[in-house]
């Protein structure tokens, strides 16, 4: 290699590589659960929970901190209502999937 | 623990998150995959505990969080779905900014240079705007489709001359943060009051039918958002579960685009929809249309072979679907094929019909996608059209047509067609419906509920 890579090329690379996985398991999703699809890519979309536990992080609290928290708060909300509404719906669909084969 | 092994922890979060999409493909594999998405999450925040002190704060923030989403999605009815999750993007967004105004501020606690390097004040914009936006843009959203705010949409001269001219102040503010030495907040917090501004006047143009493309692009939204702060932070997981759902979001909004025939691009210029339109006139001749009763309708169903219902969104908002489910019943003992054709957009939100017939327990293999079962409607002796409009109006297939080209149920093939509405008024789309007056179409009047519920009590006797 020629002297070092700056990081945001390898981030790049990243993003771009998980955008065509994004795409290609995205048009792989049945119609009918586009519903609980936007529900769990919501969920999912709040790993940003990530970030804000790291602005809550400093033991030192300022200002900041307590806007990290906040973000916590709100971030956690989407984890909880995101994951556990996806899952109220496709419980529906399960009952369905018995009732059908009987 | 160690750098290294927090990134291979990270990494293997990230693939969890792709493998919870992966099971959406098909509804037998979807709990496996939801509960995925769940073990990446908890992987994801127990790694990020072991790096923060103030654990106190953090989990007292989670629970409070815990608790308030665990509640709303106990309580939600399933027709509120479309409101949920654009409540929901507008955590994400408000989450985002909180997290950017953060890092400003202390760029140390999230293992950035005490001086932002220019990389990073780029990607800090860049979550700090699309953040905002997604925030307000989310709220107007909720907002018109919880009924609060009119959906109609918001049209003013110059609209669009205003919304160029603010995007460009933004970007000359967030260049001016980009190339100040210092941390520069007037600019910072004048690039993000405008951001905010920007989601509100993008959303109000756009009208109550074009929602469902808006609620998949504020999906969108959310993902990207997810994925500039991750850039910002230097973090490859965010990057990556930002990005599933940027491109999922895509693709949703690529879909009800196509479904209902509209560029993209004229979606989000808006002004689509607005309520009294002038095209309802039609050709001013008065046409004369056949209405019956629900009893009649029973008699008609009861004696046919093959029967295709198709759910629009008056059907949620009668609350009507077990009284649809009693119908298919009984509709089913008379020895009739039942089956229900979906429409992409039916409904407010991509796939919300589905989820509303699957809460009403029909089973998911009598509920077809509009692919699947357009070829059929020819053989087909009754088509029931419960509160849809215009996903079955043969003017799609008319030249000149304000909805020419957009694929349509083919409801008018089949031999005999029953179309249960309120009153003779016009669609989303402010377009006259050719099926109504059709010989074979028999109009039934009346809140879709009731009539359901008569024709069950009809069909049994």
């Amino acid at each position: 290699m020629i002297g070092e890579i700056d990081p945001t090329i390898i981030h790049l690379t990243v993003f771009v590589l998980a955008v065509f996985v994004g795409y290609h398991v995205v048009w792989n999703v049945t119609p009918a659960l586009h519903t609980p699809l936007m529900s769990v890519t919501n969920a999912i979309s709040s790993i940003i929970l990530v970030g804000a536990m790291l602005a809550a992080g400093p033991a030192e609290t300022d200002w900041g901190v307590w806007l990290g928290g906040a973000a916590v708060v709100l971030a956690s909300i989407n984890v909880f209502g995101g994951f556990l509404v996806t899952q109220r719906m496709l419980e529906m669909f399960r009952k369905k999937d018995k009732k059908g084969s009987a | 623990m160690s750098a290294d092994l927090i990134a291979l922890a990270y990494l293997v979060a990230a693939v969890f998150f792709i493998l919870a999409l992966k099971g959406l493909s098909s509804p037998l594999s979807a709990r496996r995959g939801n509960l995925f998405g769940m073990v990446g999450m908890t992987i994801a925040v127990g790694t990020t505990l072991t790096i923060t002190q103030n654990w106190t704060l953090i989990l007292g923030c989670i629970a409070i969080g815990a608790i308030i989403g665990s509640i709303v999605a106990q309580r939600v009815q399933m027709t509120a779905m479309p409101e949920l999750v654009a409540f929901m993007h507008s955590l994400v967004g408000l989450a985002a900014v909180f997290i950017a105004i953060a890092a400003v501020n202390n760029p140390v606690s999230f293992g950035l240079p005490e001086m932002l390097p220019a990389g990073s004040k780029l990607e800090l914009f860049l979550g700090t705007f699309i953040g905002a936006m997604t925030w307000s843009g989310s709220v107007i959203a909720f907002l018109k489709l919880s009924g609060r705010m009119s959906g109609a949409p918001v049209v003013f001269t110059g609209q669009h001359m205003i919304n160029l001219t603010l995007a460009l102040v933004m970007i000359g503010f967030g260049l001016w943060f980009f190339f100040s030495e210092m941390t520069n907040w007037s600019a910072f917090i004048v690039m993000t009051t405008i951001a905010f501004l920007l989601g509100f006047l993008i959303i109000i143009p756009i009208g109550g039918a074009d929602m469902p493309v808006v609620i998949s692009m504020l999906n969108s939204y959310s993902g990207w958002a997810a994925a500039g702060i991750g850039f910002s932070l230097g973090n490859p997981m965010l990057i990556i579960a930002g990005s599933l759902v940027g491109s999922s979001g895509a693709i949703l909004s690529y879909i009800m685009c196509k479904a209902m025939n509209r560029p993209f691009l004229s979606v989000i210029l808006g002004g689509f929809g607005s309520e009294g339109s002038s095209q309802a006139a039609g050709d001013g001749t008065q046409k004369t249309y056949r209405s019956g009763s629900a009893e009649d309708a029973a008699f008609l169903m009861s004696n046919a072979d093959s029967v295709i219902i198709v759910p629009g969104y008056g059907l949620a908002v009668a609350r009507a679907q077990h009284a649809v489910n009693e119908l298919a019943e009984v509709l089913h003992e008379k020895g009739a094929n039942v089956r229900f054709a979906i429409h992409p957009v039916a409904g407010r939100m991509p796939g919300h019909m589905n989820v509303l017939l699957a809460e009403a327990e029909i089973p998911y293999e009598q509920v077809l996608e509009m692919e699947e079962i357009n070829s059929d409607f020819s053989n087909t002796d009754v088509v029931l059209v419960l509160g849809a409009n215009d996903v079955v109006n043969p003017a799609a297939n008319v030249p000149g047509s304000p909805i020419y080209g957009m694929p349509i149920l083919e409801a008018h093939k089949a031999r005999t067609v029953i179309v249960v509405k309120r009153s003779m008024a016009a669609g989303y789309a402010g377009l006259d419906n050719d099926l109504f007056y059709m010989d074979k179409t028999m109009m039934v009047f009346g809140d879709a509920k009731k009539v359901v519920e008569d024709m069950v009590k009809a069909v049994n006797t």
